[in-house]
């Protein structure tokens, strides 16, 4: 059941993408003042709506852990960290490719990619911290706290650009007040972030596979000792 | 020669996206295998120590 889950989902993403790779590519026009580069925009949104949104799941996780104290919800709370760090590190990697061409640098200490770089270090840290405890309930409890204490730096990461004048573009979505964008160019970031969070979803359900795997492996571990 | 520039940085930030997902699910395979290996290897461990009693 798990595996037909995990190919349907994985085909919806492709199929998705690939339908909207044409039509970011060969449909959409260049925008008029960035040229063809502001369709990096297509895949730095939807990451980090990805990322995000995983982040605040495993907020949830971490909360439900702490509540219950059942390992589950911390195995899940670490699988969607590890993969919204992978959409959080396609946002800045994105994100820096288009400020090369655009601000003429790579990297700016403005608040918006700044906040976000901590984010980033903070959910790398989250890991860092999970293989450096071996003990599953303290490396649980702490990690949850790790986790907690991370979703409020997302707070900031979003608001950012509404406190601080930065060198991060302003809204642009109409959903957040924004307008900039044609109403034919904003649809595919909503359809991309739909193709990324099937592929989130598949690379969750496998890495809870390699969490469970790697729980049996510890009891299997404490059984042959106690022979 | 700017909007050659232009596209082609395009296209290195749509490559950045899939080379960081196409790495991840490379250590998820090679994570998965080596998780395989070390089940079977404590499986067996386990069904000595059972015979052995």
């Amino acid at each position: 059941m798990r595996n037909k889950i995990v190919f349907v989902l994985g085909a919806l993403a492709a199929g998705i993408l690939c339908w909207q790779l044409y039509n970011i590519l060969l449909v959409l026009p260049n925008e008029k003042d960035q040229g063809a580069i502001y369709r990096i925009v297509y895949f730095h949104v939807p990451a980090i709506f990805t990322g995000f949104m995983g982040f605040f799941v495993a907020l949830g996780a971490s909360g439900a852990y702490l509540a219950t104290r059942n390992l589950k919800y911390d195995a899940f709370a670490a699988a969607v960290t590890e993969v919204s760090l992978a959409f959080a590190t396609i946002v800045l990697a994105t994100g820096m490719i288009w400020g090369r061409i655009i601000w003429g640098i790579w990297w700016t200490w403005d608040a918006r990619l700044t906040t976000m770089l901590v984010c980033w270090l903070i959910y790398a840290g989250y890991l860092m911290l999970r293989r450096a405890i071996d003990e599953p309930t303290q490396r649980a409890r702490l990690s949850a706290v790790v986790s907690i204490f991370g979703c409020t730096d997302i707070l900031i990461v979003w608001k950012s650009i509404e406190w601080w004048r930065t060198q991060h573009p302003a809204p642009v979505l109409s959903v957040r007040d924004g307008g900039g964008m044609a109403p034919g160019m904003e649809g595919p970031i909503y359809w991309n972030w739909l193709a990324l969070m099937c592929l989130a979803a598949v690379l969750v359900i496998i890495r809870m596979r390699q969490e469970n795997m790697s729980r049996e492996i510890d009891s299997l571990r404490r059984l042959a000792h106690s022979y | 020669m700017i909007d050659q520039r232009n596209f082609m940085f395009m296209f290195y930030g749509f490559a950045a996206a899939w080379v960081i997902v196409t790495a991840y699910v490379v250590l998820l395979a090679l994570r998965e295998r080596r998780l395989r290996e070390e089940l079977d290897r404590v499986r067996r461990m386990v069904e000595d120590s059972v015979k052995r009693g």
